[in-house]
């Protein structure tokens, strides 16, 4: 994470004076060889078959007046079972580890009972569960819910993917979220992607550079390269045939506005389209401090854990809660880094003896339980280049507006309370829950799931790239699956979305447009 | 119209009258291609990065630094000019271009066994190959290792030149197996510990040497410190792969792996590995190594924070990404060269197309002490049924600082 690289500025509402971030906190963008999936935690999750058709299905369930009038929400250009191979494909290069709910439409015992149909079993069985997670699961089932293992790419078993690339087995050391992973268990590019790359001779890759624009031809409808500044600051042109813009779902946009591809989003009129739709993730914590146990929970790992689907999505019923949405939620245990997790008792003093005692007591006891929900777009959240801020190149920065909309706020306080319903049949000497309020504070870590800004559609009014993530203006320039392309961010992690997307647009790169360059559509 | 060509073609044939008839067939390079495959030339003779065959790599002997020579048919600066007759006496004999001698890094000495055939194989092969214009200065020995003529002297000890003899005993497999290791192959090169003049030890076939700060292994059948314990298939998919369920390859072996066995065909690695398990019989396990309690418990605790994650507490490793160190031969072997090296620096094996990954690990100089790295490394010498001496803390102090000097 390189903030001179990489900041942008931020405010919550167009009539703010939006200021440059100087540390990332709420998201953390990767920046170099691999990117974010060298430090994300392989939380390895598929969109619901609805989430595909999101305003069509929810219209026809609930009637048009459900939805408020600002939420920009569309369907996607794509659905579930056109996607679900790119899926598949994309779990078998990372080895998820994982157990399948719905195989070809067959429900299986001990998966995820709402999740779309799977062509084929996880490619691993699933993590090991520690205590907390199992004590989740135990309390779940008691009231009703069919808690499942979360899908991880963090692998319990040794494997090796379609490249030939061996992933090993996770140690639950509790380091995957911020780092790399030290012993090739984790799928990051660099265990499951880059060595097979590197062995093909005509695979170079310009570390240590940066792109600064992609360049277009006099009729401004084909790019003819990038340009790129090395640590030196010298400047290099890179002519190409096809570009492919993958620099994370936010410098996605800064870079399509610098190079002047596509409309730029005005939220006054509503018109444009780049930056239109940026979208988050609304996240919520229920904290549980249990008697007599210990949870060791320092034994961890990104991505294992014990989690319930019953409120993600439309999996439940939404009349007259007045909200749309949701999201999954359960136990996870990604670390307990002692410096970081110093969970106590609520009334013990900030600091002291007491604060010291209770530190000590409770460190074994207590964990978090979370919610993962929806983040659906709106008219006044979106990406634009900042008029008053500038990088060291002299280029202006992005500018974020965004906030927590009544919808997800209502929808967080339902989830949450869902979550300490099961919290309380655990027994617990104490529960804290933290539905998620606004404003939106950009100071906080919440997750890295920054999404939209280059949705893909149909409609070249109200999307930057086509089905096929092909940009409808400047046909060489693809946008392949960086979660920018997300019309509306929903109730999981995005990462298994972006892969897959990757993979489809892949296919449809080799297989039509480079027979016939030109619009797919 | 045809017949000038013809003309033009016979010509051509007759200006390049040194070289044997039938040269140029295809069969006959593809087959000096491959034996160029089995004898590594590529190892030595062209510089990582550099032209195929054009030289420039700098070998640190014992004796000095060599040059590796161009050997591309450049006439200036390769070895163009050279006869026939030349290109196989230095193959044969170390005697290169108007007698010049070689020196031994050049492995004739096992070279000498190669048939004819497949001696002019090669050399029609490296006919074909694209000549580079690169001067090499091949000798830069310090005084008196420079004086070629030295390798007289050298020779007479050290070097009995003659043709590969099979075993007729024996199957055609296990002798094609003892043809390329014994011959083109040249792992005695490494694997054979040497006399005070580089010289092959006698009786000492293959029972592992200390080069270039390197060990490279014990390949006798020795269950303990040889591949006593190596099934044939365990040593095929090593040399294919550069990865088995006991090691991987990094260090000089990485680049063996990667411009020779790797690319050899599969039956050729099976005759290898036939040669190797069957030219002497599996010797039992056997140390007396005794190792002080206090060592394998400090040992056996840095082990566990240091080492358990990926080589696991049982010291089995993951089958190609981390090497296996209950009974691997490596771990304890007489000489820990390999083995402390690799926990001070630590290492990158190699990636093959069977096994790309290409799992790198750690250097800890930085992170343990003279005093830790002792511990530990007798540690797994002696765990999991493991038996080797112990190393002291001065033999860890020495190894950094000769690492130091020659990284």
């Amino acid at each position: 994470m390189r903030p001179e690289q990489d900041t942008l500025t931020f405010r919550n509402s167009m009539s703010q004076t939006a200021l440059p971030i100087r540390h990332f906190a709420s998201f953390l963008p990767g920046n170099g060889v691999g990117g974010a999936g060298v430090h994300w935690n392989g939380q390895t999750w598929r969109f619901l078959p609805t989430d595909f058709q999101l305003r069509t299905h929810l219209e026809q369930r609930y009637g048009k007046d459900m939805l408020p009038t600002d939420m920009t929400i569309q369907d996607w250009p794509l659905n579930y079972d056109e996607l679900e191979p790119y899926y598949d494909r994309f779990e078998k290069l990372c080895g998820t580890s994982g157990k399948a709910g719905n195989l070809r439409g067959q429900q299986q015992p001990g998966g995820n009972p709402f999740e779309g149909w799977r062509s084929s079993e996880y490619p691993t069985p699933p993590l090991k569960q520690t205590y907390g997670p199992t004590l989740f699961a135990e309390a779940a089932r008691k009231i009703g819910h069919s808690p499942f293992p979360q899908p991880a790419s963090n692998l319990s078993q040794s494997y090796i993917n379609p490249l030939g690339l061996k992933i090993g087995q996770c140690t639950y050391c509790g380091f995957c979220e911020r780092f790399g992973c030290g012993n090739y268990s984790k799928s990051s590019p660099q265990v499951c992607v880059l060595p097979a790359l590197m062995r093909l001779p005509n695979f170079t890759a310009q570390t240590e550079s940066e792109v600064t624009r992609i360049n277009l031809d006099s009729s401004g409808k084909r790019a003819t390269g990038v340009t790129y500044i090395d640590t030196s600051g010298e400047e290099w042109e890179q002519p190409a045939q096809v570009v492919l813009v993958c620099a994370f779902a936010l410098f996605n946009v800064r870079m399509l506005l610098l190079s002047g591809i596509g409309k730029a989003y005005d939220a006054q009129s509503g018109q444009g389209v780049v930056g239109r739709n940026y979208a988050y993730q609304t996240t919520s914590g229920v904290g549980v401090i249990l008697k007599d146990k210990i949870l060791n929970p320092f034994i961890a790992t990104g991505a294992h854990g014990m989690m319930i689907d019953d409120y993600n999505g439309d999996n439940f019923d939404h009349g007259g809660l007045g909200f749309v949405g949701g999201g999954y939620m359960g136990a996870g245990q990604t670390n307990a880094r002692p410096i970081q997790t110093r969970p106590v008792p609520s009334g013990t003093p900030k600091w002291g003896t007491r604060w010291k005692k209770a530190t000590a007591e409770t460190y074994q006891r207590a964990f978090s339980l979370s919610t993962h929900g929806s983040s659906y777009s709106y008219r006044d959240c979106y990406l634009d280049l900042d008029p008053t801020y500038k990088d060291r190149l002299g280029r202006p920065l992005l500018r974020m507006t965004f906030d927590f909309h009544d919808n997800e706020l209502k929808m967080s306080a339902f989830l949450t309370d869902r979550l300490a319903e099961i919290a309380k049949a655990m027994d617990p000497v104490e529960i804290t829950p933290s539905p998620r309020k606004g404003p939106y504070n950009i100071n906080i870590y919440q997750t890295t799931h920054n999404t939209g800004g280059t949705v893909m559609g149909a409609d070249p009014a109200t999307s930057v790239v086509n089905r096929y993530c092909q940009s409808w203006d400047v046909h060489n320039v693809f946008v392949p699956g960086g979660a920018s392309v997300f019309p509306q961010n929903h109730g999981y992690n995005p990462t298994d979305t972006v892969g897959a997307l990757a993979y489809w647009t892949a296919d449809a790169i080799k297989q039509r447009y480079l027979k016939n360059p030109g619009p797919l559509i | 119209m045809r017949r000038s060509l013809l003309a033009i073609a016979l010509s051509l044939v007759f200006t390049r009258a040194a070289i044997p008839a039938g040269t140029q067939s295809f069969d006959l390079v593809e087959r000096g291609r491959y034996l160029s495959v089995l004898g590594d030339c590529g190892g030595c003779h062209t510089r990582p990065g550099g032209q195929p065959f054009a030289g420039g790599l700098t070998l640190n002997t014992p004796f000095g630094k060599l040059v590796t020579p161009n050997i591309t048919p450049d006439q200036d600066t390769g070895i163009g000019h050279w006869s026939t007759e030349e290109f196989v006496s230095a193959l044969r004999e170390g005697r290169g271009h108007n007698g010049t001698r070689l020196y031994p890094a050049m492995p004739y000495p096992t070279y000498t066994r190669m048939t004819e055939d497949d001696v002019l194989a090669l050399r029609s092969y490296f006919l074909t190959v694209a000549p580079v214009h690169n001067q090499v200065v091949s000798n830069q020995l310090p005084f008196p290792f420079n004086v070629r003529l030295s390798m007289l002297f050298w020779n007479a000890v050290n070097f009995t030149s003659g043709r590969f003899q099979p075993d007729e005993q024996k199957s055609a497999v296990w002798n094609r197996g003892a043809y390329i290791v014994q011959g083109p192959g040249h792992c005695v090169t490494c694997h054979t510990p040497k006399n005070f003049l580089g010289g092959d030890k006698a009786d000492a076939d293959l029972m592992g040497a200390t080069l270039q700060g390197w060990f490279a292994p014990n390949l006798s059948a020795d269950e303990r410190i040889g591949i006593g314990r190596w099934s044939k298939d365990d040593l095929v998919q090593y040399l294919k792969t550069g990865a088995n369920s006991w090691t991987l390859a990094s260090g000089p072996m990485a680049e063996a792996v990667s411009h020779s066995t790797s690319q050899m065909t599969d039956s050729d690695l099976a005759a290898i590995a036939t040669y190797l398990k069957e030219r002497s019989g599996s010797t039992a396990a056997n140390s007396t190594a005794v190792v002080e309690q206090d060592t394998m418990r400090a040992g056996g605790a840095i082990y566990k924070d240091n080492c358990a994650a990926c080589h696991r507490d049982n010291g089995m490793g993951d089958s190609g990404l981390f090497p296996r160190l209950a009974g691997s031969p490596l771990v304890q072997s007489a000489d820990p060269t390999t083995l402390v090296r690799v926990v001070l620096e630590g290492s990158r094996a190699v990636s093959t197309p069977g096994a790309p990954t290409a799992p790198a690990m750690p250097a800890f100089d930085w992170r343990l002490n003279d005093d830790q790295v002792a511990a530990v490394i007798s540690y797994i010498r002696n765990a999991w049924g493991n038996s080797a001496p112990s190393l002291n803390t001065a033999a860890i102090k020495s190894a950094r600082s000769s690492l130091a000097a020659s990284p």
